[in-house]
């Protein structure tokens, strides 16, 4: 599975821009599912038939990444930026990015040297290696992502993008393995969920599944000095109970712990204190979906290196073979 | 259970009359003299009933019944009622707390400013308490003044409770500082001892040691042990920091507080009673807070003094909690070092 | 009915954002005699329908009545010894909670205490701020090795608080928002089933309102509803909030307005309450007004939406306090106000 997850981190795809995730996804599962759709905001609707005696269920694992958008271009060539989602400013200073065209910028910092204090987005700039703003690679309205390679070391894997590819690689893989199911199985790669969840809300009103379950990355609480938190990396895929956005439906939780209790999977019980999923924009779509999320464990989340389990990957995949394969019990 | 119904009472210092009647009732059999005096103290004398060699010793041993609570110091024009702290309480407990007024015990609640109406900023800081006052659901002065008189005591809204069932046999309850030790020295008094014990159940002791002070006076006892609920710190820390007591490590004994260095001799007799019988106990780990004892110690030319104290968490707060081995401890260890007493120290 | 009695009996049940199932049965109990059907919806939201008299020619309309079941508590997401570590669902000032007794909803019900350091061993500055959330901590009085057979991370931590009475018809507790609401739709079915009405009525006890107005919008779409009406708490007068910022206690309910309030519905529950003499007062909300009626308003194509908030002291405290006579008058103005809407007043909705 190594090889897909460095292929589907290392694609360009900041919110807005997930075109090139999408045609990987489409290629990579061509033959494993029987429909394959997109809609208005550029979700990845493919549907797996069931025998028809189940229900039907939406997973939805978001393409975008987090990235800069260039708002301005000064006399020197230098370019100014802003966010795309959540960028935190203390993971860019020094760092590079990269440009669908594949123009490489590096982040500066006005100040670097000078102070000691936390940088802002507002005083950096990319240096685009320009001389002046006539050779500029890129335009206004351009958008980066981190340019960092995946790394493999062994059991733990390290790349940017992590959230939200491995849990596309989670999701494809499981189509890809998954045998016969009773349930018709909309497996959704949503877009712009970095923005606020944004796809998830018009795939679900597309698709008005029985039950959804979003797949997305969550932290740990077992590095240095962290916020406590039960969830460790390499304790097994997460079963979110809550974050700040959203409460798990007690239905789709149980059924989440029974499976993974009935086929002997490890899994952890995630209270979240920040951040929230697809499962969110889900769980209000028309009448209301019972909904919950299955995370997978990382560290440094929106920094350029996150960190995985391999582990917790293939489990992730176990997990949710095993939820999709039955009768799904409310 | 004693411990409940103590805790249940009310009486704010000055204002011990509740408390004073029940355990007044409670030795009735077990005191050979029972008197009340001017502070209000409730001083019982149990006679030696165990042969010694000359004049049995004098053993004050004190516990304080009155607890942390508030008076009634003024009505608002709007019906609400104003109060003053009694005793050391931690303002920042105050806020969405039911409390009980005076005699009849008029319901009132301590609310607060809406979360709504805060910055975020200004969650901050500790809460501003100062124009706080009781909500009784009056809307003006006269229908409060119907109910409420200046200087009725206030106290904590809190029924003594039973917690689950596990190796600490924990309780919670208003006021086990100190009704867990007027608890205890209800038990010590049922047994008989070579000695002339002074049970003197103190009045006024959160707001100075008031009682302790004049009933030593009165008593002028050879020795004095002071039983008290004690300061228990032992949340989880970032960094390894004292937990001053901990719950469940049995009684703790109390070598130096902010009023009393404790006479040396009395700590060993303790810590050795202690080892001697299997009992276990701990060091109150700390200079914090005061006691009957620094008031004891100090009376006219001096008495030897030590505290014996159970652990409480959220010691004056509106609900203590504390374990029932540490005051069963507490009592096996009091008793156990009377009956060691014959002679002199 | 007994208003005090199903107060206290609904305040005192537990039912925490997303997780309303106790409470919810307790209020489907109340309700049953008073309604011809009941359903549950995805989201939990109790959905009670009771049909109107049509008379010929009147279409098929309903009015929505909304009021939020759920109530804002905590979540465990650790052990740290023989402590528990929990964060917030919804919106708990944690510095009123401190020395508050709880309720730990694991495998059993256990009794513990918000703790923290006591203030003797505290610096001077520390006194002075508020007591952060990583300090602190529920104490159930177990051992360390004693919690994980019986707490869990993401189980529940209620607040344990008795309703009381106070003076005057004044009743304070926990969960007052918005269960003094649901105790107001009480109210007004009991009125309804007294009074003749030609729209269909649905009384719909909302979940998650407390965490984003969640359930208000899954049964806002369900229900489609002609016209709705929320009902919450507003700030009462109290010590700490300014006459700008607060209702009266005992005035009766407060009929919002502004852009989240269609007027023609504002203007109708006006008059009813100037018609049958019902107190009411008149609050002015610019923007979102923060409850279910935010939501209502935008499902589907839009629905005409009106708020009546029951004066509350201590919002978000487990010492709210409401005027009984505050919550008999919001059901009996819905009540009547219901019993009045007819064809020429849905024609009228248009603007």
């Amino acid at each position: 599975m190594k090889t897909l997850i460095k292929q589907l981190v290392e694609t360009f795809g900041p919110s807005g821009q997930e075109g090139a995730v999408s045609l990987l996804l489409a290629n990579t599962l061509q033959g494993h599912v029987d429909e394959v759709r997109t809609d208005v905001m550029g979700n990845l609707i493919m549907l797996k038939k069931g025998s028809g005696h189940g229900r039907r269920v939406m997973l939805a694992a978001h393409m975008d990444e987090i990235g800069l958008v260039v708002s301005h271009i000064d006399q020197q060539g230098f370019a100014r930026f802003q966010a795309i989602g959540g960028v935190m400013s203390t993971s860019l200073v020094g760092g590079r990015v990269r440009f669908a065209n594949g123009a490489v910028g590096v982040i500066g910092w006005q100040y670097w040297l000078q102070r000691r204090e936390l940088p802002k987005i507002e005083e950096m700039y990319m240096d685009l290696g320009a001389t002046s703003a006539a050779d500029v690679p890129v335009q206004v309205g351009d958008v980066a992502c981190f340019d960092r390679p995946f790394e493999d070391l062994g059991k733990r894997l390290v790349a940017k993008a992590m959230d939200d590819r491995i849990a596309c690689a989670v999701l494809a893989e499981t189509l890809i393995e998954l045998g016969d199911t009773p349930n018709d199985v909309y497996a959704v790669f949503t877009t712009q969920e970095e923005l606020g969840t944004r796809g998830a809300m018009t795939a679900a009103f597309g698709i008005e599944p029985d039950v959804a379950v979003a797949l997305d990355i969550t932290g740990t609480g077992d590095t240095p000095k962290a916020s406590p938190m039960a969830v460790v990396l390499g304790g097994g895929p997460a079963i979110k109970i809550k974050d700040l956005g959203m409460l798990a439906h007690p239905g789709v939780k149980d059924w989440m712990i029974r499976t993974a209790e009935q086929h002997g999977i490890p899994y952890q019980r995630e209270v979240l204190d920040i951040g929230s999923t697809d499962a969110r924009a889900i769980q209000t779509t028309r009448a209301g979906i019972p909904a919950g999320c299955l995370s997978v464990p990382g560290r440094y989340i929106h920094s350029p290196s996150e960190v995985v389990d391999y582990d917790d990957v293939l489990n992730s995949v176990r997990l949710l073979k095993a939820m999709l394969s039955a009768p799904i019990a409310l | 259970m004693i411990l409940q119904e103590l805790s249940d009472l009310r009486g704010v210092s000055g204002c011990e009359r509740d408390v004073r009647a029940y355990i007044s009732d409670q030795v009735r059999e077990l005191a050979d003299e029972r008197r009340t005096d001017a502070l209000g103290n409730l001083i019982c004398l149990r006679r030696a009933r165990r042969p010694v060699d000359g004049t049995p010793l004098k053993v004050m041993v004190a516990a304080h019944m009155d607890e942390i609570g508030f008076l009634v110091t003024g009505i608002n024009r709007d019906g609400t009622v104003r109060f003053g702290k009694v005793g050391g309480i931690d303002d920042r407990i105050l806020l969405s707390k039911q409390v009980l007024i005076g005699d009849q015990k008029i319901p009132g609640v301590i609310g607060y400013r809406p979360i709504h109406l805060i910055s975020a900023k200004d969650r901050q800081a500790a809460p501003d308490v100062s124009r706080a006052a009781i909500d009784i659901g009056s809307s003006s002065k006269t229908s409060t003044e119907a109910r409420v008189s200046l200087g009725d005591q206030i106290t904590f809204r809190t029924s003594f409770q039973t917690m689950e069932p596990g190796g600490l046999r924990c309780v919670s309850g208003k006021a086990l500082d100190d009704r867990a030790g007027c608890a205890v020295l209800i038990d010590v008094l049922r047994e008989d001892y070579a000695v002339d014990l002074y049970a003197v159940f103190t009045a006024q002791e959160e707001v100075g040691m008031r009682g302790a002070r004049v009933a030593a006076d009165a008593i002028r006892p050879d020795l004095a042990f002071v039983l008290e609920g004690t300061v228990c710190d032992d949340l989880p820390k970032e960094e390894d920091l004292s937990h001053v007591t901990e719950v469940g490590k049995g009684p703790a004994i109390t070598f130096m507080d902010r009023s009393v260095v404790a006479d040396r001799r009395l700590v060993d007799l303790l810590v050795r009673t202690a080892q001697a019988n299997g009992i276990p106990y701990q060091f109150k780990k700390g200079v914090f807070g005061g006691t009957d004892a620094g008031a004891i110690q100090l009376s006219r030319e001096g008495v030897p003094a030590v505290a014996l104290a159970v652990p409480c968490r959220n010691i004056h707060a509106p609900v203590s909690i504390l374990s029932l081995n540490d005051l069963d401890n507490a009592t096996r260890l009091m008793v156990a070092t009377l009956h060691g007493l014959k002679g002199s120290l | 009915m007994d208003l005090v009695a199903h107060l206290k009996e609904i305040t005192m049940a537990t039912g925490l954002s997303g997780h309303e199932g106790d409470v919810r049965g307790l209020i489907q109990r109340t309700w049953q005699p008073y309604v011809d059907e009941f359903r549950v919806d995805a989201l939990g939201n109790l959905i009670a329908l009771k049909r109107g008299q049509r008379s010929a020619g009147t279409g098929t309309h309903s009015i929505m009545l909304a009021a939020h079941m759920d109530e804002i508590g905590l979540m465990v997401t650790g052990y740290e010894g023989s402590f528990l570590r929990f964060t917030r669902v919804g919106g708990v000032d944690l510095r009123t909670i401190l020395g508050q007794e709880v309720t730990v909803h694991g495998r059993r019900e256990l009794p513990g205490v918000i703790s923290s350091r006591p203030p003797h061993v505290l610096t001077e500055e520390e006194r002075a701020a508020a007591v952060p959330v990583d300090k602190l901590f529920v104490d159930v009085g177990l051992a360390a090795d004693e919690l994980p057979t019986l707490v869990q991370v993401g189980d529940l931590v209620s607040m344990r608080r008795e309703t009381i009475e106070l003076q005057d018809e004044y009743l304070s507790g926990k969960a007052m928002d918005d269960r003094a609401g649901v105790a107001s739709l009480t109210v007004c079915l009991e009125e309804l089933s007294r009074l003749h009405h030609e729209w269909d009525v649905y009384a719909v006890a909302t979940t998650q309102e407390e965490v984003g107005l969640r359930g208000a919008m899954a049964s806002a779409y369900g229900t489609a509803p002609t016209v709705g009406i929320a009902v919450d708490v507003g700030f009462g007068a109290q010590v700490g909030v300014s006459e700008e910022e607060s209702i009266e206690m005992d005035g009766g309910p407060a009929i919002a307005m502004g852009p989240n309030i269609h007027p023609t519905v504002r203007v109708r529950l006006v008059e009813t309450a100037g018609r049958y003499e019902i107190k009411y007062q008149t609050e002015v909300a610019p923007g979102a007004t923060g409850t279910d009626a935010w939501a209502i308003q935008v499902a589907r194509e839009g629905v005409p939406t009106a708020l009546l908030s029951i004066p509350l002291r201590y919002m978000h405290t487990s010492v709210e306090t409401v005027c009984l006579r505050d919550v008999q008058r919001t059901g009996r103005l819905m009540a009547l106000t219901i019993a009045s809407l007819d064809e020429a007043f849905a024609a009228s909705l248009a603007q």
